[in-house]
C-alpha cells in the first residue's frame, strides 16, 4: 500500500482502459462465450442450436476418447516434468560446484528457452525421422526398431524428449538459482558434523531446495499441459492413434478441424477449471502475493 | 518569508483512529520551532499536514495570510527535506535540484543562478554532475538541504532530516543547519524524536504527546519549568527523576503532589543531606560520573565530578527551588 | 565447495559437457543439414558433419522460398515475425505499466474488481480458449493482419504484477519530493517512475520478444494468406509441403533462421533474461 497517492478518479481509468478493453474482448468474452457453448448443440447442419445442458460435459465423460486424452496428457505431463527436472537438477548441481566456469556453462545450457516448442518439435522429428535420422540409425544397431509414425510408444517418447529438452534451461536456471541461495555455512556445518558430499545433498541441500522444487512442479506441469501444442502441432498432430493427443491439442482439433463446437466448449470449459486449480496452488502454496 | 498558523488542527484516519487533536501554534516569521516526542506521537503527521501530503480533518492551516488545506503541496511554497533525503536516483545532483524550479516553469538562466548559490552555500560544487548513490551519507543531505534552499519556498520543513547519519556527522550537520537557518531567515518546522537536536536547533520547541501538545516554550523555559511530568522526563539527559511522593514524604510540597520531579544534576552529595541513596551502579562519562542508584523503592541517578568521594551509600540535598511538583492524575504541573 | 575432491569435479565437468553436447545435439543436426544439398538425404542416414552447400540453401530460402511450400519467402516471414514479436512485447509492456501505476498510485472505486479482472487473464491461456477467441477476432475483421496477430495477445497479468511490485519497492518519500517539486500524476509517472523502472523494462522485454517470436497457434490459426506468414508457423506450413519430396536441407535451414533471433537475444541479454525470467515468477 502507497502512502502517498494522487487524487484523480478519471484519470487511473483511463490508465486502464487498453488492459481492460482487451482483456474482456480477448479474455473474457470469449471465455464467457466457450460457458455459453458448452450448454449447447448445433444440428448437423449448422442451421439450428439448442440447449442441451450438461449434455456435452456428460458425453465428454463417456467418450473414450477423451477419457484416452486425459490419460495421455497424464502421461505426457508427468513424463515432461520428471525427465526436464531431474536432468536440470543434474546440471546444476554439477554448476553450482564450478567456481570460475559457472558462467560459460550457463549460457551453453540457457539457450534452448528461446527456441520455439514448434521449432524443438521438428528438430528432434528430425532427428528421429525413421529413414534418414540419426537416432533411429543409432537405435537400429542395438537392435531396435523405431517408429515414431505407427509405434505408440515411440511417438509419445518423442513428443516427451522434445518438450523436455526446450523446458531444461527454464528449471536449470531456477534450481541453479535455489542452490546458490543455500548459505555455505550450512553445508560447511554438515561438512564438519561428518557428513559426506551424497549424503549433505540428501539431508540439507535437498529439503532446502524444496520450494524451489515444488515451484517448478507446478510450473512444468502448467507448461507441458498448456504450452506443448506446438510440439504436438509439428510432430505427430496428436497421433499415431490419438496416442499422443493431449488435452489442448483435442480442443483445438475437436473446435478446427472437427468442427465440433459444443463438445470443444465443453472441453475448454474443463481446461479453464484445471488452470484455475493451478494457479491456486501456485499462488496458495508458492507464497506468491496476490493481494494489492 | 512567511509565518505559519495552525488552528485547531486534527487529523482523524478513516478507521476513526486519531493521530493528532486540537493543535494551536503560530510560528512566527523567520522562527525555527522543533516538533519533539517519541515515535506515535504523531509529530511527523503533524508535518506532512502543514506540507499538504496529509489531508487535514480539523481545523486549519494558515501559510502567510492564506489558508492552505485544499491547496496542493506544490502550490504551498514550501519545501521539505525528507529523513531518507528522496533524491531521484536517475538524475544528477544539478537535476535534483533544478527539477522544482523547472517543473515550475523558471527561466534556465534563473535555475542556473540559483544552483549555483545553493552549491555555494552548501559547498556541493564539485559533485553537481554525480549521481546520488555516488555520494557520501553527509554529501546527500547537502544535495537534500540544496534542493530546498533552491525553491527560495516561504518555509522548510524537516522530517528527521539528521537520522540516517552517524553520530559525528549528525552533530556537524546540526550545526550547519542551524547556522543556515540564522542566515537565510527562514521560516522552518522540524521534526525530531532527539531531545538533544530539539533543543540545540529550536528557537521554540513543541513537545508532543499521544497526538496533543505537552508543552510550548523556548528550550530552556521548557528544560526549566517542564509543564508536565512527561515534558520532565523526555526533555533533558539524564532524565530528570521522578520520585513518587509517598516514598519522600518529608521533601516540601509532597503532601498534596503525585510525583515529584528533580534533576540529577540538582542533587549533591552532602553528608547531612535529607535523601538517603543506595549506589547501585556508576557510568564514568570522562569529566563526571553518573550514580544510579534507589531511595527507597524508588530509583534515582546523579551527576558528580569524576574525581568527588564515592560510597555505597551516599546522602543527598537539593536546592529548595529545583523541586518540580506534578499532580497525582493528570501528571500536570502544579505551581 | 566445502572439500576438494578431484574425482567429483572431473564427474561434475564430465556431466556438464555430457549435458551441453545433448543439448546441443538436435541444433548441431538442424544445422549439418541445412548445409547440404538435397541429394545428400537420399541415401539412407544424415550426415553429421557440415556440407558446402549452405550459403546456397540459406540465401535460397531468405531471398525466394520454396514455391511449393505455399509459404513465402523466409525473410518475409521473419520480418513477420520481427514485427509481431516487436508490437508484442512493446504493447504488453505499455498496457501493463499503465495498469500498474493506475493500481499502484490512484484509489478509486471498483480498483479491487479492475485488480481481479486483469488477474483472471492468468487463467486463460488463449489454447484453452481458442475456438471462442479465434471468432472474436473474425468477426472484428482483424483475420491476416498485424493487429489480429498482435492485439489479442498483449494483456498481460504477469507483466503487470512485475511493475506494481516494482512501483511498491519505491519509496513514498520520492513520490512526496516529486509533489512538493510540482510533478503531477503523469510528470511523476514520465520523469521518476518509468527511469526508475528501465532495467527492469529491459528485462521483462528480453522475455516477451522471446514469447512473441515463439508464438505458434495463434498465427497459424489467423494468417491465412501468406503475406502474413510467421516464420514458427510457417515451418510446418513448409515441413508439411515437403513431405513428399526430402528437401529437409531448406526445412532445417528455415528452422534454424527461425531459432537464431530469439537465441541471440537471450545469449547477449543473458543477464537481463535471467532478471527477466526470475522476475516474472515473483
Amino acid at each position: 500500500m502507497k502512502r502517498t497517492i494522487f487524487s484523480n478518479q478519471l484519470l487511473p481509468w483511463l490508465l486502464l482502459a487498453p488492459q481492460l478493453i482487451i482483456t474482456f474482448v480477448f479474455f473474457l468474452w470469449p471465455a464467457g462465450q466457450a460457458v455459453r457453448q458448452s450448454f449447447l448443440r448445433e444440428d448437423a447442419f449448422g442451421t439450428r442450436t439448442s440447449f442441451v445442458g450438461l449434455e456435452n460435459f456428460a458425453r465428454l465423460w463417456s467418450s473414450p476418447e477423451y477419457l484416452n486424452s486425459l490419460q495421455v496428457t497424464a502421461v505426457f505431463a508427468i513424463s515432461v516434468t520428471v525427465l526436464s527436472m531431474g536432468l536440470s537438477l543434474l546440471l546444476a548441481i554439477a554448476v553450482d560446484r564450478m567456481i570460475r566456469s559457472t558462467r560459460v556453462y550457463t549460457t551453453l545450457l540457457v539457450w534452448p528457452y528461446a527456441v520455439a516448442p514448434a521449432v524443438a518439435g521438428i528438430l528432434w522429428w528430425f532427428i528421429f525421422n525413421p529413414t534418414i535420422g540419426i537416432m533411429p540409425y543409432l537405435l537400429g544397431g542395438l537392435g531396435y526398431d523405431w517408429n515414431h509414425i505407427s509405434d505408440k510408444g515411440d511417438a509419445m517418447t518423442l513428443v516427451v524428449i522434445a518438450s523436455a529438452w526446450k523446458q531444461i534451461s527454464y528449471n536449470f536456471l531456477f534450481f541453479l538459482a535455489g542452490l546458490q541461495a543455500i548459505p555455505a555455512s550450512l553445508r560447511e556445518a554438515a561438512a564438519i558434523d561428518g557428513a559426506g558430499p551424497v549424503r549433505r545433498f540428501f539431508d540439507i541441500t535437498f529439503p532446502l531446495l524444496s520450494p524451489t522444487t515444488f515451484f517448478l512442479l507446478v510450473v512444468n506441469i502448467v507448461y507441458a499441459m498448456f504450452d506443448t501444442f506446438g510440439v504436438i502441432d509439428a510432430t505427430t498432430e496428436g497421433g499415431p492413434a490419438q496416442a499422443t493427443n493431449i488435452m489442448v491439442y483435442k480442443v483445438y482439433f475437436d473446435g478446427f478441424v472437427g468442427q465440433n463446437l459444443g463438445s470443444s466448449a465443453a472441453q475448454s470449459v474443463v481446461l479453464m477449471g484445471l488452470v484455475l486449480v493451478l494457479t491456486v496452488i501456485q499462488f496458495r502454496y508458492v507464497e506468491k502475493k496476490v493481494a494489492y | 518569508m512567511a509565518s505559519i498558523t495552525l488552528n485547531n488542527l486534527g487529523k482523524v484516519y478513516a478507521g476513526g483512529a486519531r493521530a493528532v487533536g486540537g493543535v494551536n501554534i503560530d510560528i512566527a516569521d523567520g522562527e525555527f520551532l522543533v516538533l519533539v516526542g517519541p515515535s506515535g506521537c504523531g509529530k511527523s503527521t503533524l508535518l506532512r499536514m502543514v506540507a499538504g501530503l496529509e489531508s487535514i480533518s480539523e481545523g486549519e492551516v494558515r501559510i502567510g495570510d492564506r489558508v492552505v488545506n485544499d491547496v496542493e503541496p506544490a502550490d504551498r511554497d514550501i519545501a521539505m527535506v525528507f529523513q531518507n533525503y528522496a533524491l531521484y536516483p536517475h538524475m544528477s545532483v544539478r537535476q535534483n535540484l533544478a527539477y522544482g524550479l523547472k517543473n515550475r516553469g523558471t527561466p534556465k538562466a534563473e535555475i542556473e543562478r540559483r544552483v549555483g548559490i545553493a552549491s555555494d552555500i552548501l559547498q556541493i560544487g564539485p559533485f553537481l554532475d554525480r549521481k546520488p548513490r555516488a555520494l557520501s551519507g553527509g554529501q546527500r543531505q547537502r544535495v537534500a538541504m540544496g534542493r530546498a534552499i533552491v525553491r527560495e519556498p516561504a518555509a522548510f520543513l524537516f522530517d528527521e532530516p539528521l537520522s540516517n547519519l552517524d553520530a559525528k556527522l549528525r552533530v556537524a550537520m546540526r550545526l550547519e543547519i542551524k547556522e543556515l537557518q540564522k542566515r537565510l531567515r527562514t521560516t522552518s518546522i522540524y521534526v525530531t524524536h532527539d531531545q538533544l537536536e530539539a533543543m540545540t536547533l529550536a528557537d521554540r520547541l513543541v513537545v508532543l504527546n499521544g497526538g496533543r501538545i505537552e508543552q510550548i516554550g523556548t528550550p530552556l523555559e521548557v528544560y526549566r519549568r517542564p509543564a508536565s511530568a512527561f515534558v520532565a522526563s523526555f526533555i533533558g539527559s539524564p532524565a530528570m527523576n521522578l520520585i513518587d511522593s509517598a516514598a519522600v514524604p518529608h521533601l516540601a510540597g509532597s503532601a498534596h503532589a503525585g510525583q515529584i520531579g528533580i534533576r540529577p544534576e540538582d542533587l549533591t552529595v552532602t553528608p547531612d543531606g535529607p535523601i538517603q541513596m543506595r549506589v547501585l551502579a556508576v557510568e564514568e562519562l570522562g569529566a563526571q560520573r553518573l550514580v544510579h542508584g534507589k531511595t527507597g523503592d524508588q530509583r534515582i541517578t546523579i551527576t558528580m565530578a569524576s574525581d568527588a568521594d564515592l560510597s555505597d551509600d551516599l546522602r543527598l540535598s537539593y536546592r529548595p527551588n529545583a523541586l518540580h511538583l506534578f499532580h497525582r492524575d493528570t501528571g500536570k504541573r502544579l505551581d | 565447495m566445502i572439500e576438494n575432491r578431484p574425482i567429483l569435479n572431473l564427474l561434475a565437468h564430465l556431466t556438464l559437457i555430457l549435458g551441453v553436447c545433448i543439448v546441443a545435439l538436435p541444433v548441431w543436426v538442424a544445422f549439418v543439414a541445412s548445409t547440404h544439398g538435397p541429394t545428400a538425404f537420399m541415401s539412407g542416414t544424415i550426415p553429421m558433419w557440415p556440407g558446402d552447400q549452405m550459403i546456397a540453401n540459406y540465401s535460397q530460402m531468405l531471398g525466394a522460398g520454396v514455391s511449393t511450400s505455399g509459404t513465402p519467402p523466409v525473410g518475409v516471414m521473419m520480418l513477420n515475425s520481427m514485427i509481431m514479436a516487436l508490437s508484442i512485447a512493446v504493447g504488453k509492456i505499455v498496457i501493463s505499466v499503465l495498469s500498474a501505476f493506475a493500481v499502484v498510485y490512484f484509489r478509486f472505486p471498483f480498483r479491487g474488481l479492475a485488480f481481479w479482472c486483469i488477474f483472471i487473464t492468468l487463467m486463460l491461456p488463449v489454447e484453452v480458449r481458442i475456438v471462442p477467441t479465434f471468432q472474436v477476432v473474425a468477426d472484428l475483421g482483424m483475420l491476416n493482419s498485424y493487429a489480429g496477430l498482435s492485439i489479442p495477445l498483449i494483456a498481460s497479468a504477469t507483466a503487470t504484477f512485475l511493475f506494481r511490485q516494482v512501483f511498491l519497492t519505491i519509496p513514498d518519500e520520492l513520490t512526496e519530493a516529486a509533489r512538493i517539486d510540482g510533478a503531477g500524476p503523469m510528470k511523476f509517472f514520465r520523469d521518476i517512475l518509468l527511469p526508475l523502472s528501465r532495467t527492469n523494462i529491459a528485462a521483462l522485454f528480453v522475455i516477451l520478444f522471446i514469447y512473441g517470436w515463439n508464438q505458434y497457434l495463434w498465427p497459424l490459426l489467423i494468417t491465412t494468406s501468406s503475406d502474413y506468414y510467421t516464420i514458427v508457423a510457417g515451418i510446418k506450413r513448409m515441413a508439411d509441403a515437403v513431405d513428399g519430396l526430402p528437401q529437409w536441407h531448406l526445412v532445417m535451414a528455415t528452422a534454424m533462421l527461425a531459432m537464431i533471433p530469439p537465441v541471440i537475444v537471450v545469449v547477449a541479454m543473458q543477464r537481463l533474461f535471467v532478471k527477466g525470467l526470475v522476475e516474472t515468477e515473483k
